[in-house]
C-alpha cells in the first residue's frame, strides 16, 4: 500500500489572522479612495489589482491554501487556470469579430 | 451522514486496529481523511468558480459594448453603502477564521461565540443589500419589473458632469443592472446558504461536535464563506467603483 497522503494540519494563528483582517480593511479605503481619482483606464486596473490582491491572501491565509498540501495548490491554480481560459478564449473570439472596433 | 454512522456502530468489530471514532474506514489515516474532504471542498468551489466566471465573463463583454450605460448605471449605486457591505464581509470573513481557529483549539464556547457572530454579520450585510434592492425598486431600475429610462435620459444631477444618454444607449443600461441583479443576486443567495448552514453549525457546535479532534466539517464550510466573501471582494469595484467619474 503506498503512503497516504502527508497533509499535517497547521495551525494559523490569531494574530496573523489580525494581520489580514487589517491589511482586507486598508485594501477596502485604498480602493474606494482610488475610485475617485481620475486615472483613466488606470481606474479599472487599480481596481482589479487591489481585488486580486486582497483575494490572494484570503485564499493563502483564511483559507489556509500557503499551509495546504501541493494537491490542494495545485486544484486552488487549476481553478484560476481554467478561469483565465474562460476570460481569454471568450474575449478573442469577440475581440477578433468586431477587430478595429473595440 | 451515512457512513459516519457506519463508522461509530457499537457493533462493529475493532479488533486489532484503534482509531478515533469519527475515522471512516475507507481512510487509511486521519490525514488521509482530511485532505480528501479538504480536496472534494475545493472541486466544488472550482464548479463555484465558474458559475460565477460566466457572469463575470458576460459583465467584461456588455461593459465594452455598452461602456457609457454601464457608467451612467453605476453612478446609481452607492459607494458608502458598498463600502460597509464590504467592510462588514471582511469582518465576517475573520471571524469566521476565528471560528475555525476555536475549534482547532477545542475551545468551544469561543466556536459558539465566532459563529454566531458570523451570522449577524451575514445578516447584517443581507439587510443592507435588501436597502439597496429596495432604492432600486423605488427608482425604477430593475429590469424586467419596473424599469424606466427616465433617469438615463437627463442628467444625474449627482454627477452634474455626465451628459444625459440618448434613449437607445439609455435602454442599454438595462443590461447593467441585469448583471448587477443577476451577480449581487446570485451572491446573496450564496449568503443565505451560508447562514442555514451556520445555523445548524451553531447548533451541533454547541452540542460538542467540533471540539472533540474532529472538525473537517468546520474547516469545509470556512473555504465556502470565504469563497462568498472573495466574489464580493471582485463585485464591489465591478459594480460599484471602475466606471465612476468617467
Amino acid at each position: 500500500m503506498s503512503e497516504p497522503t502527508h497533509h499535517e494540519q497547521h495551525i494559523v494563528s490569531p494574530k496573523l489572522y489580525g494581520v489580514i483582517f487589517l491589511l482586507l480593511m486598508i485594501c477596502t479605503a485604498l480602493t474606494v479612495g482610488a475610485s475617485y481619482l481620475e486615472l483613466g483606464t488606470f481606474n479599472a486596473v487599480v481596481a482589479l489589482g487591489i481585488a486580486i490582491f486582497k483575494a490572494t491572501i484570503v485564499v493563502l491565509f483564511f483559507m489556509h491554501v500557503k499551509y495546504s498540501s501541493k494537491l490542494t495548490k495545485l486544484t486552488v491554480a487549476a481553478g484560476f487556470f481554467t478561469f483565465c481560459v474562460l476570460l481569454a478564449m471568450t474575449l478573442t473570439d469577440y475581440m477578433s469579430r468586431a477587430w478595429g472596433r473595440w | 451522514m451515512d457512513s459516519q454512522a457506519i463508522a461509530t456502530h457499537p457493533d462493529h468489530t475493532h479488533a486489532g486496529h484503534e482509531h478515533p471514532p469519527y475515522l471512516r474506514h475507507h481512510f487509511a489515516t486521519v490525514e488521509q481523511q482530511r485532505e480528501t474532504s479538504s480536496f472534494g471542498m475545493w472541486l466544488f468551489l472550482l464548479t463555484e468558480i465558474m458559475f460565477f466566471g460566466g457572469m463575470f465573463a458576460a459583465y467584461m463583454i456588455y461593459r465594452n459594448w455598452y461602456y457609457p450605460a454601464f457608467v451612467a448605471g453605476s453612478h446609481q449605486l452607492s459607494i458608502v453603502l458598498g463600502t460597509i457591505n464590504t467592510a462588514v464581509l471582511i469582518c465576517s470573513s475573520f471571524t469566521m477564521a476565528m471560528g475555525v481557529y476555536s475549534a482547532e483549539m477545542r475551545r468551544k464556547s469561543a466556536l459558539v461565540m465566532w459563529l454566531l457572530a458570523t451570522i449577524v454579520l451575514g445578516v447584517v450585510f443581507l439587510g443592507i443589500k435588501a436597502d439597496e434592492y429596495h432604492e432600486k425598486w423605488e427608482k425604477h431600475h430593475v429590469p424586467g419589473l419596473n424599469f424606466s429610462v427616465q433617469d438615463f435620459v437627463r442628467v444625474n444631477p449627482a454627477y452634474p458632469e455626465d451628459k444625459a444618454l440618448p434613449l437607445d444607449m439609455a435602454e442599454k443600461t438595462q443590461v447593467y443592472f441585469s448583471l448587477y441583479f443577476a451577480m449581487t443576486g446570485m451572491h446573496a443567495l450564496h449568503m443565505i446558504i451560508g447562514i442555514s448552514i451556520l445555523i445548524g453549525l451553531v447548533i451541533k457546535a454547541q452540542a460538542g461536535a467540533y471540539t472533540q479532534g474532529h472538525m473537517t466539517t468546520i474547516e469545509n464550510f470556512g473555504l465556502y464563506w470565504h469563497f462568498v466573501d472573495i466574489v464580493w471582494i471582485f463585485l464591489f469595484p465591478l459594480l460599484y467603483l471602475i466606471s465612476r467619474h468617467q
